[in-house]
């Protein structure tokens, strides 16, 4: 069967569900295809055991772009908005913060605080306007290029001659560096480096995590929330409106290839064997996976393989649910508190402990880990009176030495459930069932190579201008038909559907021209 | 890992016994870490050879690349800008291959040596270049510069020489053939190739055969004249063929820190090799682009008026001089042609064949220099294509 579209998709991941909605909007007749039974990709709600449901991967929404919330007309619900982050402390003096506001550190904390949030936060704005449009090429002579670099500059001075000294100083720096030098407080300290490090391969101290960090503030200057039933009733409300544009979405049909026909891309091929013809194929599936397995390296040039292989994208992040018969006890935390957020990083050194073994390729025997109980302020998620536990966990590397093997993964857990354990000492009775999703797991689940969230590691040598290569940051690809769509394109990953918007935009602007 | 020894220093080829023992200048350098001669009795006499009997010119030191495996035409076909489903077994391609900007990384021979197995050989090294174009292919590219030993056996006589010597089917070899026989108990592959622009062969061996083939190809040489040669005689001959240089008529792509200091093959006269009906190979979108929006330099072949050789002199638009538009990158005077000749580099859209340009020749008199406007025509041949290089089976002279 052969049919012509004026667009495939291929993945339904949020990123992909934004572009064909847009797209769709626009009049195209649009297919997306989407290789699992559930649209949405990473953000996706599933049931991990009988009578519990999780956010199967991303679990907290923070950085979803207003205007793709605007175009679409989403009108998001929210089981939870406004989140705490309450560090948690052995002793139950918790450190609890909120955007600029902390409390339980002292006073001079408190003040550096909002005087780090509210600098931070001017960065992220910087950034912000950068994120919801394709990065200006280098060294084109095209108006709208040189524009935007134009535009850039300008607005890097406007943020005053100390300000901007700031911005460059801090941009490429290490997030330990900062919080060690405005704060005393261990936990504060702790928190914010987790904060900066959440879903990378890289420590406190590694270079550029106050990048990521600034990342993570852009789009909605850090505020947290939960969808109702997870992240996956955010990615139905995505695809009906995709489809409400006249998307037609087809789940189960994993892409085997992008045909290529003399030189430009046809359709695409599924594994089962049909053929979707369409001289328009937007990829939401990662860079890598794109180029060296879906297309073939035959179909491009030398130059931009090898730039495609050496992209960096281990996953270091693991995904633990727990089934709880019960909340546990955490001292110092009170009833309603659960349904913040929670994270176990009781200083910037553990932060960076726990990732030095990732390094050579082991897991961290004392993890830092995030967690939520999304059951607390969504009782549907589990069976009455019962609990969810989401957790993320690092460091577990993608390629862990010796493999995920069951000991591995039994020893992993082991080690979180004991560092858990700390705090929550009843937790462990308190497990019906759990599931880890190690980045291994993440690539064969969610067709992500290296199982990297971000499809590919958010670093200063592969942000905007060089992502997620040069020469290709612009969602086209050097293979006429194919355009990019998901979080491995400017400007990253997160749940925030400004490639898919991007690039959309991209799309629509030069068919038209 | 298994431990392999490295050699050191500046190594022999497998002739340098032979070479060694001709030699008479002692004037050495090196060659991609080989040691070769400049010359070994006289560079004037040497160059003669070419153009008037047979001359022997040991290019083991060349890099060699062997590539085979299920993709590796789809490798191949990639990698250079020419078609090279068109290149049979037997056959022999010269290519050019360039990177995603469509700017040349090196040019170089490519031999269908069997069904699906090439050699590529080149002037520079491209160990990284080549692997990264491996990525994602059922393709071997292995480095065997140091496991074949060659002689290339150029000038009016080599087929009457190597006839003699015993290669059986010679006759047959059209240009850019090439045919394995058997010689002596080894296996010798033969092509019809070379670097000198006149009739001649190049024979690959295992570099254990390689004293025993010098010693057969100069006992059959021996009644006719046949003269061992250093690059220097080359050099002078490949100027009058038209051959282009590495590093001294372009730059490989990969050795250039500046911006407009690379070429590319239509800026080299090259465009012959290019072919825009392949779907993909390296630099294809860039060409087809530059082919739309136009060269910014082109490569000119000029014959000079005078007999001052040309070497790193301007060229101008203009007697004057006031119109610089490029530069010489090779000069010689001809013996053979008896011009004064040379190759350059002009902006676009000067130096369009049969349009006139002037050289600014400065030249050295007992310490004291002259400078001269020699007008320059640009030719569009090679200065030297004598009949018998295209001829099969070749004269026996």
């Amino acid at each position: 069967m052969t049919d012509r579209y004026d667009a495939i998709v291929i993945g339904a991941g949020h990123n992909g569900l934004v572009c064909s909605a847009l797209l769709a909007k626009a009049g195209k007749k649009v297919l997306v295809l989407e290789a699992n039974e559930q649209v949405g990709g990473a953000a996706i709600t599933r049931e991990f055991a009988d009578g519990f449901s999780v956010s199967a991967c991303a679990h907290l929404l923070y950085q979803l772009q207003p205007k793709v919330r605007k175009e679409l007309g989403l009108s998001p619900k929210l089981a939870g908005d406004a989140m705490q982050t309450v560090a948690l402390s052995l002793d139950g003096q918790h450190v609890r913060y909120s955007g600029d506001t902390v409390s339980g550190v002292a006073d001079d904390d408190v003040r550096s605080y909002r005087q780090f949030h509210r600098q931070m936060v001017r960065f992220a704005d910087l950034l912000n306007t950068y994120l919801n449009t394709a990065p200006p090429r280098l060294g084109t002579r095209e108006f709208s290029d040189l524009a935007k670099l134009g535009r850039l500059g300008f607005d890097l001075r406007r943020l005053g001659r100390d300000e901007m000294r700031t911005f460059l100083r801090l941009i490429g720096i290490n997030i330990h560096d900062e919080v060690t030098e405005r704060f005393d407080s261990p936990l504060l300290r702790g928190a914010l480096s987790l904060d900066a490090v959440l879903g990378t391969h890289l420590g406190p101290r590694s270079p550029n995590t106050i990048m990521t960090y600034l990342y993570r503030l852009a789009g909605g200057h850090g505020r947290l929330s939960t969808p109702p039933g997870g992240m996956g009733s955010l990615a139905e409300e995505l695809a009906q409106a995709a489809r409400g544009a006249g998307a037609t979405i087809r789940t189960g049909m994993p892409v085997r290839r992008i045909v290529v026909e003399n030189g430009r891309v046809a359709g695409v091929e599924t594994t089962g064997g049909e053929r979707f013809d369409s001289l328009t194929v937007v990829s939401n599936a990662d860079p890598k996976r794109t180029i060296m397995e879906l297309v073939g390296t035959r179909h491009v040039e030398t130059g931009f393989t090898r730039r495609i292989n050496n992209i960096r994208m281990r996953g270091n992040a693991a995904k633990l649910h727990l089934a709880l018969d019960g909340l546990p006890a955490i001292g110092g935390l009170a009833k309603t508190e659960f349904g913040e957020r929670l994270v176990i990083a009781p200083d910037e050194h553990y932060v960076e402990r726990a990732f030095n073994p990732a390094k050579y390729g082991e897991s961290s025997p004392e993890p830092v880990i995030e967690m939520t109980f999304p059951s607390f302020r969504d009782p549907a998620l589990a069976t009455t009176g019962k609990h969810v536990m989401s957790c993320v966990v690092q460091y577990a590397p993608y390629e862990l030495k010796g493999g995920w093997t069951d000991a591995a993964r039994q020893a992993f857990i082991k080690a979180c459930i004991d560092t858990i354990g700390r705090y929550a000492p009843d937790i462990e009775s308190r497990i019906v069932a759990s599931e880890l999703l190690t980045p291994a797991d993440i690539e064969r689940q969610f067709h992500i190579t290296g199982g990297h969230w971000h499809h590919g590691e958010l670093a200063l040598d592969q942000f905007m201008f060089v992502r997620p290569v040069c020469g290709a940051a612009q969602y086209r690809m050097p293979l006429d038909g194919l355009y990019l769509c998901g979080a491995g394109t400017h400007p990253g990953g997160g749940i925030s559907g400004a490639a898919g918007r991007n690039a959309a935009k991209f799309i629509l602007r030069e068919q038209s021209a | 890992m298994s431990a392999q020894e490295v050699p050191q220093g500046r190594l022999h080829t497998p002739f340098y016994s032979r070479i060694a023992a001709l030699d008479t200048l002692n004037a050495w350098h090196t060659w991609k870490g080989y040691t070769v001669p400049d010359a070994l009795y006289c560079a004037d006499t040497e160059y003669f050879a070419i153009r008037n009997s047979t001359a022997v010119f040991d290019l083991s030191p060349m890099t060699k690349y062997r590539i085979t495996g299920p993709d590796s035409l789809v490798y191949i076909d990639r990698l250079v800008t020419r078609d090279m489903s068109k290149i049979k077994p037997g056959r022999v391609a010269y290519a050019v291959w360039c990177n995603d900007q469509g700017q040349v990384i090196d040019d170089g021979t490519i031999f269908h040596l069997r069904e699906g197995e090439y050699r590529l050989c080149s002037q520079e090294r491209h160990c990284a270049w080549l692997m990264d174009a491996a990525i994602g292919l059922d393709v071997s590219v292995v480095d065997e510069t140091a496991d074949v030993a060659a002689l290339a056996v150029q000038g009016p006589t080599s087929f009457a020489i190597l006839s003699r010597m015993g290669i059986e089917g010679l006759g047959e070899l059209k240009p850019f053939g090439l045919m394995h026989v058997d010689f002596d108990g080894f296996e010798l592959t033969v092509s019809r190739t070379g670097f000198t622009g006149d009739l001649g062969y190049e024979l690959w061996t295992d570099p254990e055969n390689a004293e025993t083939l010098w010693d057969y190809l100069f006992a059959a040489g021996e009644i006719t004249g046949i003269r061992a040669i250093g690059t220097d005689a080359l050099e002078l001959a490949r100027i009058e063929a038209g051959y282009i240089m590495a590093y001294i008529d372009f730059l490989p792509a990969h050795a250039t820190v500046r911006t407009g200091r690379t070429r590319s093959p239509l800026e080299l006269g090259l465009d012959w090799l290019v072919d825009f009906k392949k779907p993909n190979f390296n630099g294809r979108r860039a060409l087809a682009e530059e082919k739309r929006s136009g060269s910014t330099w082109r490569l000119v072949k000029l014959d000079i008026e005078g007999n001052k050789p040309a070497n790193h002199a301007y060229i101008f638009a203009d007697q004057k001089g006031k119109k610089n538009i490029g530069f010489v990158t090779s000069a010689a005077w001809s013996p053979v042609c008896k011009q004064n000749i040379a190759l350059g580099t002009v902006r676009m859209p000067h130096g369009a064949p049969g349009s006139q340009l002037w050289v600014e020749v400065f030249y050295q008199r007992e310490m004291h220099w002259s400078r001269v406007m020699a007008r320059a025509e640009v030719v569009d041949k090679p200065f030297w294509f004598p009949k018998r290089r295209g001829l099969t089976p070749p004269e026996l002279v």
